[in-house]
């Protein structure tokens, strides 16, 4: 796969790439989406998916629906493809597609080592975990009491064992102890899917590499934005950056500095890609950066299907659903609250 | 030409020829009626709705409460169909006729019902729980004590005794409070134990799980349990695999509960005392019987509720299915002005339109309605639907020309000549009396099975068979016909109608190979002479009937295809279609290949030597010679350069004058106006009445050149390729005889050649396995194909244009069960 994809790729993604572009032709269009947001009440909302790819995931729910039941029945759809794609993967694709679900899986350890923390049922912290990231002892992260156990105990097995090597410390699990092992986590993480997607080579690392310096620079901002008033020390905080995209090195070191959003602004805005991201909000604004990075990374995601032979279309497909399945959940939680007009708030179109 | 035209006129009109004459009907229904008219209408199932909402989304829709709650209806069906089949019960094939139900007592019936069965589901679920806890608990102690007896007397007297009041308390949901006290220090060394149950496929990861937690401070014991446990969720049975941990200390304790309780395993407490062991078995056993009984009566009393239910299911399902389309037809209709009327469009053909006039004036005096259903024909801008009325033998032959496209409004319909033409054309490539008498009886088992498979679901391959049956009784009567004709049965030729006109030159026929036959009496009555087989001879004779056999029946359906095109321009009024593409295309097509048949024929009738090939390429290369030998009759060559000339001049006939014509006949119409659309239309009216009103787009004279152009190329070019094409009759009908003597040559009188009956069984069961499936499965697909294309593209393309739509009336009887 060395420039030569277009030879010999259909002989053992072919067959894949073209499933994950048919289900790609199943996202829901922003036609879609108007009607949807028309709707009075979550039977409307199920009345509307059963025409879509939706339909038999939804029709044998009973009626009173909540939102939940929706997010769950779509995300099983989503667990569903996954599950058939991986099936059907040979190497080096099948790595790839585990790789995209690792991210939820530092997700769910963190949910539950939070939840256990604040003496949550397991049970109930269970239900919340996202489908894609569980694994077989995720249950048993209740018992760990600091990181180090946390790790010899149960994380080993698991493949995010290589990423812990940074932040084993015998440190108790505290809130801010675990959001930096999250982010630690995220950052070798996205480290090494980075590595991986460039040994691939060919228009995966091309796509790829571009797909993930969008998203380790969002997190670089994301973190800088949280840790704004916090007691993370500049050092501590800069560690936590990814060590590629956009940003590194120079953006990296301006962005930890920064004391207040502006400041952050200005350190962005020198980066043209993200200048159109921060133009469209106003000064001192940070409640509609999320939305904004959201757009940009679908219109980013979106592209990646303009080429083929690649397969960041995997990627960029589990993404868009992801993004889709969080619009149903914004939708649905203003119809079911009455709140319609704020359904344009957070609903970021695809097509 | 007058009386012609006369003949023409008065010749039977042919129901199949053309599609039904549709009209655009409008109704306004009273609000009160609107159901039940729209019921009627489904049964009667000849009117087509025209969506009027189409620009509201499904929601926004008048009748749309009533189309969810049909869904939720269809929902609850569903959930009753599915435990019905869960419990393994057969929902009865005769369902019981009851009056038809009103909707919403039908709505509360099916609310009951689920209620009731959830209800009961989530009893017997509980009392599944409690059961399989004391199955596993009795697993449990079977193989626990086996673990436990060395250690036995270690044991405190004060757990003993706190079990037994345990115990003694009837109350063995309550496993929490069990594991309370099983977790009592049971002596001094702190060596302590924890018994439980955990499903076989977690043991292991459960296993290291523990030795991690408590870095290797523990003993497990495992032993599978000896019944498998039914999961409540899922209902299936799962394995488990009963395990004792010893350990010491109370912090790892709590790590062990807690993985006990991330794995889903349960702990049940044993006592050390093997009498109180006893004991309890017997107690926990006694009550195991119990709940058994209780769970047997549970689901007796569910299977029970279950069959009634079943009984009208199917009634059920397709009442809901019915209203369900009722009110998604209702959605399509428009509220009139005062909200008091809906008003509906659609198609209907014309001669339904007293059927619909009465099955409406029935929906007004059922539902007592003051006022009628007006019923009134409107002018339709768009062209009508194309509705064919078929019948089991003639819908297979209509779907073969619909799979191409559906015919344009009134256009004239191949499927007539279809019925005919494409079973014989097929056996022309298949003819082998013999394979046609296995198909027959194929095409015969199907059709005496007709009424019980068509009931039933089958294969998507068998779905097509069955779908072709007529197709296939066809297809084998003329095979069998022109197998007779080809003198093969299996590739052998017999005697059936009478004796060869051919004999030997003398008595010893040694030299019938080299020197030939004579011919001493009249020749064969029917078919091909079976002394031609295995003759020298035998091939060149054979090719060449068949290859002038297929050219003349070529160039017959290329004549009947364009003489289809005159009819429809007769009907659709256009003289110009006539005058400029009728008559040159049939001068220029019988001027070469019609006297290409018409010199087959000669030659036959005469017996004359010439060589066609000559005959054919010299008319073009060299009109004005002599043709010497090959002169076939007097004044040939005059009526070769006659010919020659008239296709000349049809190619600039058919392509110059209709497009001229057009544009004076539109420079015409507006004449010099600018903004012209309020005049007559009477051009376009004549022109395509089909498609009256749409037809006001600009006139674009190179487009129409253009058009004209590549038509007029296709149809010359296509004359000589279309009938080249045609000689693939000759060539399947070659492959598909020396195919099959092949198989009988080879492989069947090979095998019979030796003395062994083994051998002869296999040669038997070769010759067998390769005449069903390679000659009547391949081949008949192959000449099916073979014979498809030739009336898709030889012989349609003369005349058919095939973009119609087809009509898709609202019916009851077309809805199909969209979970199937």
């Amino acid at each position: 796969m060395y420039g030569f994809e277009a030879m010999t790729f259909n002989i053992h993604g072919g067959y894949l790439e073209a499933i994950v572009r048919g289900h790609r032709a199943g996202l829901l269009t922003a036609a879609d989406y108007n009607n949807l947001c028309q709707c009075e009440t979550l039977d409307d909302i199920k009345m509307h998916l059963s025409a879509t790819e939706y339909g038999p995931y939804l029709q044998n729910e009973p009626s009173p629906l909540h939102t939940t039941t929706i997010v769950e029945k779509c995300t099983l759809k989503l667990v569903d493809e996954y599950k058939h794609m991986l099936c059907q993967a040979t190497e080096p694709l099948s790595t790839f597609l585990e790789y995209i679900t690792y991210g939820h899986m530092i997700d769910n350890v963190v949910l539950i080592v939070t939840g256990t923390l604040h003496e949550r049922d397991v049970q109930e912290l269970l239900e919340k975990c996202h489908p894609l990231g569980m694994f077989d002892s995720i249950a048993t992260l209740a018992v760990a009491q600091n990181m180090r156990e946390l790790y010899r105990l149960f994380l080993v097995d698991t493949p995010l064992a290589p990423y812990f090597s940074e932040c084993i410390t015998s440190e108790d699990l505290d809130d801010m102890n675990i959001e930096i092992m999250r982010n630690t986590l995220y950052k070798a993480y996205l480290e090494d899917f980075y590595k991986f997607c460039q040994k691939l080579g060919g228009a995966t690392a091309e796509i790829m590499s571009d797909l993930l310096a969008f998203e380790a620079d969002r997190r670089a901002v994301n973190i800088t934005i949280n840790s704004i008033g916090t007691e993370l020390t500049r050092d501590d905080r800069r560690k936590l950056y990814s060590n590629f995209g956009l940003l590194y090195p120079y953006g990296h070191e301006e962005l930890a500095v920064c004391e207040d959003i502006d400041q952050v602004r200005g350190a962005m805005e020198k980066y043209p890609p993200y200048q159109s991201i921060f133009s469209k909000l106003s000064y001192g604004e940070s409640q509609m950066l999320d939305k904004a990075f959201y757009e940009e990374e679908v219109k980013r995601l979106c592209l990646a299907f303009e080429q083929q032979f690649h397969y960041g279309v995997f990627f960029a497909y589990m993404r868009l659903r992801e993004q889709e399945i969080r619009n149903l959940m914004w939708i649905s939680e203003c119809v079911a609250q009455n709140q319609k007009s704020r359904v344009h708030d957070s609903v970021v179109f695809i097509f | 030409m007058e009386r012609i035209e006369k003949f023409i006129d008065n010749l039977p009109s042919m129901d199949l020829m053309r599609s039904e004459k549709m009209t655009l009907v409008q109704l306004i229904i009273p609000v009160e009626s609107a159901h039940r008219a729209i019921s009627y209408l489904g049964e009667l199932g000849l009117l087509q709705f025209r969506d009027l909402n189409s620009e509201k989304s499904p929601f926004q829709r008048t009748f749309v409460n009533q189309v969810k709650r049909c869904g939720e209806m269809s929902r609850k069906l569903r959930f009753f169909k599915d435990q019905i089949s869960k419990a393994g019960l057969l929902s009865s094939v005769h369902p019981v006729v009851e009056p038809d139900l009103e909707l919403e007592e039908l709505e509360i019936q099916l609310a009951e019902h689920e209620h009731e069965l959830i209800e009961m589901n989530a009893n017997s679920e509980k009392l599944r729980q409690t059961y399989n806890e004391l199955l596993e608990f009795k697993l449990v102690l079977q193989k626990a004590c086996g673990f436990l007896l060395p250690s036995s007397n270690l044991a405190g007297a004060e757990e003993r005794e706190l079990s037994e009041n345990v115990f003694s308390n009837d109350d063995y949901v309550e496993t929490s409070s069990l594991l309370e006290q099983e977790m009592r220090p049971s002596d001094q060394s702190g060596l302590r134990f924890m018994s439980g149950i955990i499903c076989k496929s977690k043991a292991l990861r459960f296993e290291r799980m523990l030795f991690r937690a408590t870095r290797g401070n523990m003993l497990v014991n495992q032993a599978p349990a000896d019944e498998e446990i039914m999961d409540p969720l899922t209902g299936e049975m799962v394995e488990k695999t009963v395990f004792v941990v010893h350990f010491s200390g109370e912090q790892a304790r709590t790590k062990i509960l807690k993985i006990c309780e991330a794995f889903g395993a349960k702990c049940y407490p044993v006592p050390d005392d093997i009498s109180k062991q006893r004991q309890i078995t017997r107690e926990v056993s006694s009550h195991l019987s119990d709940l058994e009984t209780t769970l047997d009566t549970g689901i007796r009393h569910r299977n029970k509720a279950l069959t009634s239910i079943g009984y009208h299911l199917t009634q059920w399902m397709s009442m809901v299915r019915r209203e369900k389309a009722v009110y998604d037809t209702l959605n399509m209709l428009n509220f009139d002005v005062t909200k008091k009327c809906l008003v509906g469009e659609g198609w209907c053909p014309i001669f339904a339109k007293a059927q619909m006039q009465e099955a409406l004036q029935r929906a007004t005096f059922d539902s007592n309605s003051q006022v009628g259903i007006i019923f009134h024909v409107m002018d339709a801008v768009e062209s009508p639907p194309t509705y064919f009325r078929t019948n089991h033998f003639t819908n297979a032959y209509q779907e073969i020309v619909d799979a191409y496209g559906v015919a344009r409004y009134q256009e004239a319909n191949p499927a007539v000549y279809t019925v005919i033409t494409f079973p014989f054309l097929f056996a022309v490539m298949f003819g082998d009396w013999g394979h046609g008498i296995c198909l027959l009886l194929g095409a015969l088992v199907l059709i005496a099975r007709e009424s019980r498979l068509s009931t039933q679901k089958l294969g998507s391959f068998m779905e097509m068979l069955f779908g072709g049956r007529y197709v296939l009784l066809l297809m084998s009567l003329f095979s069998i016909y022109c197998g007779l004709i080809y003198n093969e049965f299996f590739s052998v030729p017999f005697h059936i109608f009478g004796g060869s006109a051919y004999k030997c030159r003398d008595a010893t026929c040694s030299d019938a190979q080299t020197a030939g036959l004579i011919k001493f009496r009249d020749p064969y009555p029917f078919g091909v002479d079976p002394k031609w087989r295995g003759s020298r001879s035998e091939l060149p004779f054979l090719n060449s009937l068949k290859m002038k056999m297929s050219i003349l029946l070529g160039v017959t359906q290329m004549n009947l295809g364009i003489i289809l095109s005159y009819f429809n321009a007769r009907f659709f009024r256009s003289s110009l279609d006539i005058r400029y593409q009728f008559v040159p295309q049939m001068i220029f097509l019988n001027s070469l290949f019609g006297y290409l048949s018409l010199l087959i024929i000669i030659k036959w009738c005469t017996g004359s030597q010439a060589d066609l090939y000559h005959v054919m390429i010299y008319m073009f290369l060299s009109p004005t010679n002599d043709l010497g030998d090959n002169e076939l009759f007097w004044g040939q060559r005059a009526l070769q350069i006659v010919l020659l000339l008239l296709a000349l001049v049809a190619v600039p006939w058919m392509l110059f004058p209709k497009p001229f014509i057009l544009k004076k006949l539109h420079s015409e119409r507006f004449q010099g106006r600018t903004y012209g659309l309020l005049g007559t239309s009477e051009f376009d009216l004549d022109l395509e009445p089909d498609s009256a009103r749409q037809h006001h787009e600009e006139f674009n004279f190179s487009e129409v050149f253009v058009h004209q152009m590549i038509h007029s190329i296709e149809f010359v070019l296509g004359a000589v390729s279309n009938t080249a094409s045609y000689l693939r009759l000759w060539a399947l009908s070659l492959a598909h005889s020396e195919l099959s003597t092949v198989f009988y040559e080879k492989v069947l009188l090979l095998a019979w050649g030796y003395d062994s009956f083994i051998i002869r069984l296999i040669g038997l069961a070769v010759f067998a396995f390769a005449t069903a499936f390679i000659l009547l499965m391949m081949e008949t697909l192959s000449a099916f194909l073979h014979a498809l294309r030739l009336h898709w593209v030889e012989f349609q393309n003369k005349f058919y244009h095939g973009d119609g739509y087809k009509f898709k009336p609202f019916s009851f009887a077309l809805i199909t069960d969209e979970d199937d």
